[in-house]
């Protein structure tokens, strides 16, 4: 293959000791990630397309009525896509960042390639950039098919240009937190066959308690409780604030947006999933040594 | 069969040259005094005992051999190389691989090796070109990746996705990701599981080719003819140690590799180990030939590094009954 005895001189050694960047490395994996989650059907059905086939469904059974549900505001000049449309963006966050990361990284351990990748020079690091980089691309690709359905298909009005800034901290945040959460979680699967049984599960619950499907003051009051403690309910919540009017801040059960108190809740559950994350992440399945 | 076997043995010097017999040579990987040893439940499924993987090991692997460990399931090979490849820690004991220790070693360190591991269930949805590719840029100064394909024999199923491989391909692929860093220490964890006859020769050329380009390589195998045609040096782990070493001619001791002729003699299956078969085979010629001249059943056979290393195996620690010559 190569010639000859191994090159020992000056110049090889420098090249040997001039390892890849972090982000360079992270931008390979980025692009791993990708094609993986784009070659794997299933990936791209329950992941990606997920939220657009509940919107195109959802949409068009109640889209017929001009008002949205009666919740004492008065006057809605909000159509039924319209108020549906943040938590769908709500929901394909968490798809795109939780569920993905968290059956991702419980698969790769089950099977091998994160043992695999340790035996290589790639830092951790780049690893976890690859994973964001992944959730990122998917995620901002998702949400803007999610829109253009919106707009295209179902006349759904866009918001005011300075709300995008609220949309931008609350995404970030949003996938920032999933991600994070989904390392977490990734250490309970006990493998990775029943990574997506047990993951799967808990999304969906939080889809229904945390008004991505209904509107959330509609809930029972229980579940309200139990949802508050979850990200997704304050995720929903600031894509609300950003997609319909003001005027539907009153529907909110404290009457307002509480961006303060979405972007603590997001940043607490980042934290924890941080702190968890770093504690419980292993390179090997728990019967391997 | 076996009770029948019984040979002209003395007691056998085991160890031409031991795993720890360096010869004044670089060392790439020296292992002294290794223990590991694992919780496991105890007989009745309640409380936890030790039981221990690896025993006290030391072993020597110069730069630029192919070194076989060979050794039963369940030995400790696999411990042992997961500890020098820096996945496990041990218990007690000192290791150096490449001149650090694996437990400590980072980035720089993981650039000089090279691992294949036992099982790869892992490659997906990426192609073989894709998967060698990505692998080389983690590394400072990696092969070219379509002459790495090209030198496993992957170039036909280049853009093939790894799933759609077939078993032997695949390992192919692991080799190719274990080698497109251009690794200075390769570990090579029973590779050929699986191959067919035809496979396992070209893969054994690539591997006395890295041999060659300087690569040095540490290789379990659980077929004796492939360390007999590869390493230069084999060693036997039983019971988590080393319990021979030495080059795969010289493995068991010369006494270990003294001839054996066997026949029927009223229908009843004889032998005999001896230096002078010729001699044995006269005599017994002359003795109880048949009235065609044929002695019945007639063979004569040197013992392969398999008989030895079975030998090794089943009888750890004893020595065989000698002498005593059956007619």
């Amino acid at each position: 293959m190569t010639a000859g005895t191994p090159d020992t001189s000056p110049a090889r050694s420098a090249e040997r000791s001039r390892l890849p960047g972090t982000l360079a490395v992270g931008l390979v994996r980025a692009r791993v990630e990708l094609l993986g989650f784009l070659r794997e059907r299933d990936a791209m059905i329950f992941i990606f397309a997920y939220p657009l086939i509940m919107m195109a469904i959802f949409a068009s059974v109640f889209g017929g009525e001009d008002q949205v549900f009666d919740l004492g505001t008065g006057r809605m000049e909000v159509n039924f896509p319209q108020y549906f449309l943040p938590g769908m963006i709500a929901t394909g966050i968490m798809l795109s960042s939780f569920q993905t990361v968290a059956t991702s990284i419980a698969t790769e351990r089950d099977d091998g390639t994160l043992k695999r990748l340790r035996a290589t020079p790639m830092p951790a690091v780049a690893y976890f950039l690859g994973k964001v980089g992944e959730v990122l691309l998917v995620s901002v690709v998702q949400i803007a098919a999610l829109v253009a359905l919106a707009v295209l298909a179902f006349d759904v009005p866009m918001p005011e240009a300075g709300r995008w800034w609220t949309f931008a901290w609350v995404f970030v945040l949003g996938t920032a937190t999933g991600t994070v959460c989904g390392v977490a979680f990734s250490a309970v699967p006990r493998s990775g066959r029943s990574a997506s049984a047990v993951v799967v599960p808990v999304v969906l619950v939080l889809q229904f308690i945390s008004g991505v499907f209904f509107p959330y003051p509609s809930l029972p009051d229980w579940m309200q409780q139990v949802a508050q403690v979850f990200p997704l309910k304050w995720l929903a919540q600031g894509m609300r604030s950003v997609f319909l009017p003001d005027g539907f801040a009153a529907v909110e059960t404290a009457g307002e947006w509480q961006h303060l108190l979405i972007a603590g809740v997001l940043g607490l559950w980042l934290i924890l999933g941080l702190v968890i994350g770093v504690r419980t992440f292993r390179w090997r399945r728990r019967d391997d040594g | 069969m076996c009770e029948n076997m019984v040979g002209m043995r003395t007691e056998s010097a085991p160890t031409r040259r031991p795993a720890t017999d360096t010869g004044g040579r670089d060392t790439a990987v020296s292992v002294r005094g290794l223990h590991k040893a694992y919780r496991s439940r105890g007989p009745g499924g309640q409380g936890y005992t030790q039981v221990a993987a690896v025993d006290g090991l030391d072993l020597d692997v110069l730069r630029g051999e192919i070194f076989a460990v060979l050794g039963p399931n369940g030995a400790g090979k696999t411990t042992t190389i997961e500890i020098l490849e820096g996945f496990r820690n041990r218990d007690a004991g000192e290791v150096s691989v490449l001149g650090e220790d694996p437990d400590r070693a980072g980035r720089a360190w993981r650039a000089r090796i090279g691992v294949v591991q036992q099982d790869s269930r892992d490659l997906g949805e990426l192609t073989a070109a894709e998967m060698v590719t990505a692998t080389a840029r983690y590394y400072p100064d990696p092969r070219d990746p379509a002459e790495v394909i090209d030198a496993v024999g992957l170039t036909e199923h280049a853009r093939k996705r790894a799933r759609a491989l077939s078993g032997g391909q695949r390992r192919r692929l692991d080799v190719a990701l274990g080698i497109v860093g251009r690794p200075e220490l390769l570990f090579l964890d029973e590779p050929t599981t699986g191959f067919d006859p035809q496979a396992r020769r070209s893969f054994w050329d690539l591997v006395t080719g890295l041999r060659d380009d300087g690569v040095t390589i540490l290789l379990t195998t659980h077929y004796l003819e492939e360390a007999a045609q590869l390493a230069d040096r084999v060693v036997v782990i039983d019971k988590g140690r080393v319990a021979a070493s030495g080059t795969p001619d010289s493995l068991g001791g010369p006494d270990a590799r003294t001839p054996l002729v066997t026949w029927l003699d009223g229908g009843e299956l004889r032998s005999l180990r001896t230096d002078r078969p010729t001699e044995a085979v006269a005599r017994l010629a002359h003795e109880i030939a048949a009235p065609d001249g044929e002695i019945p059943g007639l063979t004569v056979s040197r013992p392969s590094l398999e008989d030895v290393y079975l030998e090794l195996i089943d009888a750890p620690g004893t020595t065989h009954q000698s002498t005593e010559e059956q007619q």
